[in-house]
């Protein structure tokens, strides 16, 4: 009996749909990773490839956000509702959080750059944690 | 709101697991509601009135309703 509920039709085609979002982010990585340092490592001063493989990032970026929707159209309303929350909260804490680091460095109270990809692990962090919250909240 | 989900499910002698496979949601979801913790959509809701064959209201309650 247990085997059948866990390969029912639903449970199935939420696991293609969580196989098919991290082949497309794994994807989407290797490529942002080959355009990011190829041009130091693999083609030296060559701008026509970094070019080529910024496009390629690109546009499996937009298969990324595809995949993306797929997999939320697939969960069920309580699993949206989660995700909702977690995305709302990820969303205005990187926009207030990333708005007050741009400000920290173009009024030069800090000294470095302000750089996106702290703003992305910042993002990524509090969609964590709202993932989290929304679990247990619903537990 | 209040419901009678885990009462039913337990007259029909149903897990979680098998109750959330008919209605094609996660067990999460069935628990949650089972505790009142989400509130399901009408969609939902008439799904689970057609699977135990009862009509919504005498599944569902409005606490706000019940105790006037």
């Amino acid at each position: 009996m247990s085997k059948s509920i866990e390969c029912n039709e639903w449970t199935r085609k939420n696991a293609q749909n969580v196989k098919r979002l991290a082949l497309w982010t794994g994807i989407w990585l290797v490529t942002m990773a080959i355009a990011a340092f190829g041009p130091k490592f693999l083609w030296p001063g060559n701008e026509m490839i970094s070019t080529i493989f910024i496009a390629i990032n690109w546009l499996i970026g937009v298969g990324m956000i595809w995949a993306n929707g797929q997999h939320l159209r697939g969960l069920d309303e309580l699993q949206q509702k989660i995700q909702l929350e977690a995305m709302a909260l990820s969303l205005g804490g990187g926009l207030i959080c990333g708005l007050s680091y741009s400000l920290m460095d173009t009024t030069n109270v800090i000294q470095s750059d302000a750089e996106i990809s702290y703003l992305v692990m910042l993002m990524s962090a509090i969609y964590m944690v709202g993932l989290l919250r929304g679990n247990r909240r619903y537990q | 709101m209040k419901n009678k989900l885990k009462v039913l499910r337990a007259e029909r002698d149903w897990t979680q697991a098998q109750l959330s496979e008919k209605l094609d949601v996660s067990r999460q979801t069935i628990n949650a509601i089972e505790k009142g913790k989400f509130d399901p959509s009408l969609p939902l809701a008439f799904k689970i009135s057609r699977l135990f064959d009862l009509p919504i209201e005498s599944i569902f309650e409005d606490e706000s309703s019940s105790s006037k």
